[in-house]
């Protein structure tokens, strides 16, 4: 199934990665890559989940969209993560 | 002017309009009780943490209003969530403030520290921990507008005990949380669903709560009146349409009557409103309605396609999406399909059986006749609850409060003192099972103590009767756990916390029984002795199509 990133702003809280993760185990999705950065300067967070994308991920984006903590969502095919990350599966 | 983090909150609760908080106090919310003394907010004061919150639930559900409950951290906490749960799946407006561990202290294991951010998290439609007595101020009506905009639902504020007793200078307070008027209708999408129930043959409406919520029952009779649309509702739509009304096919589903769920099946159009295509309600998905097209309206786009694809979707309010839909519909007598829906009911009308006095529907019904048309009633859940959905003349939207997706046992008691508080001088009735009574039997103390016009009826058959029934018919009736060998004698428990009570048999209770015991003053409770073997019917076997309905003997 074709990879897909979640490019999400979302609010700068302890909990707010615990709304978004929960929000993927309730309903059952996998989430294979997780990237969290607080933005300067601002009460936000830059957030990328990396997916893979079936029927079920327009249902997903909606449910993401509903929260209150979520700002901004936006959808890119494949794999767009920090470099960092990129190598992770050969290891 | 300087306020503590406490007097904050009684403060924005008073300006919201909040005029009763059910709670129960303890270390942690002891700061917020302080401030509370001095407010004119009334405080009811349940007798466990989950009557608490569906108190909060009863009056929400029956105002259309937010209320609130309180609790204090760790066990509080725990004991309010699954009304939380219940308000959650059922898109209830209450906000649960509770008290916490002092910031100082959270994350140490405290005393009575639980990580109530995570453990409501997935029960919530939003969820706050304050961290300073700033955000206080901004979270409050934040809640309220959260908990009434769009989809309404629960919304639960935490407190850390240092941030109620920290102080702030104020100089003025935020106005109050108010709903955020949904976005306006497509009016293009309009005309296309105008368009599609014009040129539909057999056109059925699917009314749910979504339609209670938003007041709609005027538009979808003016609607269905128009252009010929008979009607069925969900267990939560249930007086959308009056059920005396031609036009009205009942509740669909599980326990749907075999007419409605065959009406359904024949369907060329399925005009969904304020649904969500629960199981309980489309039996197997994939054999629901299987020649209709969709038209699926929601405030909650996310409700969208979520089960069932639709053909034409609108995001928004029922009530302002009808109002623009009714005038853009052409009228219509469809002669065929009514003469089609009469016949289907003649063909399967309801069994004379059940309407004998020995059965628990004719009780239900005659309590029905009998009862004022604005009592509110209230269930808990089990067979009682789905005799109440088939046979109680439901005749106006968001009287039934019955616990429809979380199914919790218990909620009828409480519900119904909530419901009371909020709403004084219109009666209120309770029918319970002798297993879901037990589940919140404390709140007797407090319906004693507010001495409210609630009438309990407990519909015992010393069973947890639906249960009973699955193991009847999909467990080869190998009984385990469903029956009981000695129940309590509710008359007396009554009595103990001061609650007239009476017993009679189903065959025994008079209609100048049931009079002298609705009309009297104050709570009262009716032990009703029912036969074990009386089963809810028809019935879809869970996962089965709709129309592959069991009937019993009495439906033969
Ligand atoms: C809190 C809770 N526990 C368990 C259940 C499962 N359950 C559903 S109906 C039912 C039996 C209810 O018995 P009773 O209240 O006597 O109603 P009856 O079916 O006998 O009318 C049970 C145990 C539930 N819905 N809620
Ligand atoms: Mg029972």
């Amino acid at each position: 199934m074709p990879d897909c990133t979640l490019t999400l702003t979302v609010a700068n809280h302890p909990g707010v990665l615990s709304r978004i993760a929960g929000l993927f185990a309730r309903r059952n999705y996998n989430l294979d890559g997780v990237y969290v950065v607080g933005l300067t300067g601002t009460g936000d967070s830059r957030m990328q989940l990396l997916v893979n994308k079936d029927e079920r991920l327009p249902q997903i984006i909606k449910q993401l969209e509903k929260l209150y903590d979520v700002r901004d969502i936006s959808v890119h095919e494949g794999r767009d993560m920090p470099t960092c990350f990129q190598q992770a599966k050969a290891g | 002017m300087e306020y503590s983090g406490a007097e904050i909150v009684i403060q924005l609760l008073e300006r919201q309009g909040i005029k009763q908080v059910a709670g129960i106090p303890g270390g942690t919310n002891l700061p917020l009780y302080d401030a509370l003394r001095e407010s004119p907010i009334r405080h009811i004061l349940a007798r466990h943490e989950q009557g608490a919150g569906f108190i909060a639930q009863g009056m929400a559900r029956s105002t259309g209003l937010p209320a609130v409950c309180f609790a204090t951290s760790g066990p509080g906490v725990t004991n309010l969530m699954t009304a939380m749960a219940d308000a959650h799946l059922d898109s209830v407006p209450v906000v649960a403030i509770t008290g916490q561990t002092p910031l100082s202290l959270m994350g140490t294991d405290a005393f009575q520290e639980v990580d109530t951010f995570g453990l409501s998290l997935s029960v919530t439609k939003h969820n706050f921990l304050v961290r300073s007595v700033e955000e206080l101020v901004e979270v409050i009506p934040e809640a309220f507008r959260i908990a009434l905009s769009g989809r309404p639902g629960p919304v639960w504020v935490d407190i850390p005990k240092d941030i109620q007793t920290a102080t702030l200078d104020i100089e003025a307070f935020p106005s109050p949380g108010e709903r955020i008027p949904a976005a306006f209708p497509d009016a293009a999408l309009v005309d296309v669903a105008a368009e599609m129930i014009g040129k539909a043959q057999r056109p059925v409406f699917y009314a749910g709560g979504g339609v209670v919520n938003s007041g709609a029952g005027e538009q979808v009779k003016a609607l269905c009146e128009k252009a010929g649309i008979p009607v069925v509702t969900t267990l939560m739509g249930l007086g959308a349409i009056a059920a005396d009304s031609p036009l009205s096919l009942g509740m669909l589903g599980m326990h749907g009557s075999r007419s409605t769920n065959l009406i359904l099946d024949q369907a060329d159009l399925l005009i969904a409103a304020g649904v969500r295509f629960d199981d309980r309600a489309t039996g197997r998905l994939a054999a629901f309605c299987p020649h209709a097209r969709i038209i699926h309206m929601d405030i909650d786009g996310a409700e969208i396609d979520k089960l069932r694809p639709s053909d034409c979707s609108i995001t928004g309010d029922a009530g302002e999406i009808l109002s623009l839909l009714i005038p853009k519909v052409e009228p219509r007598a469809r002669r065929t399909w009514e003469e089609d829906v009469i016949a289907m009911k003649a063909k399967h009308p309801t069994p004379q059986s059940e309407l004998d006095d020995a059965r628990p529907a004719a009780l239900i019904r005659r309590v029905g006749q009998m009862a004022s048309g604005d009592a509110f009633v209230t269930t808990d859940v089990g067979q009682h609850q789905m005799w109440v959905a088939q046979y109680y003349p439901h005749q106006r939207a968001g009287k039934l409060l019955t616990s429809g997706g979380l199914g919790t046992m218990g909620f009828g008691l409480p519900a119904a003192i909530g419901a009371s508080l909020a709403n004084p001088g219109t009666p209120v009735l309770c029918f319970s099972g002798d297993g879901s009574i037990m589940m919140n039997i404390q709140e007797l103390a407090t319906l004693a103590e507010q001495n409210l016009n609630v009438k309990i009826i407990v519909l015992n058959n010393g069973a947890l009767g639906l249960v009973r029934q699955q193991q009847e018919l999909f467990y080869g009736a190998r009984y385990c756990a469903s029956q009981y060998d000695r129940n309590p004698d509710l008359v007396m428990i009554a009595k103990g916390f001061g609650i007239a009570g009476s017993r009679f048999s189903l065959s025994t209770c008079t209609d100048e029984a049931l009079q002298a015991f609705l009309q009297a003053d104050g709570p009262g409770l009716l032990d009703i002795t029912t036969p074990q073997e009386a089963n809810v019917y028809p019935m879809v076997p869970p996962g089965a199509a709709n129309t592959s309905m069991i009937e019993g003997d009495s439906h033969a």
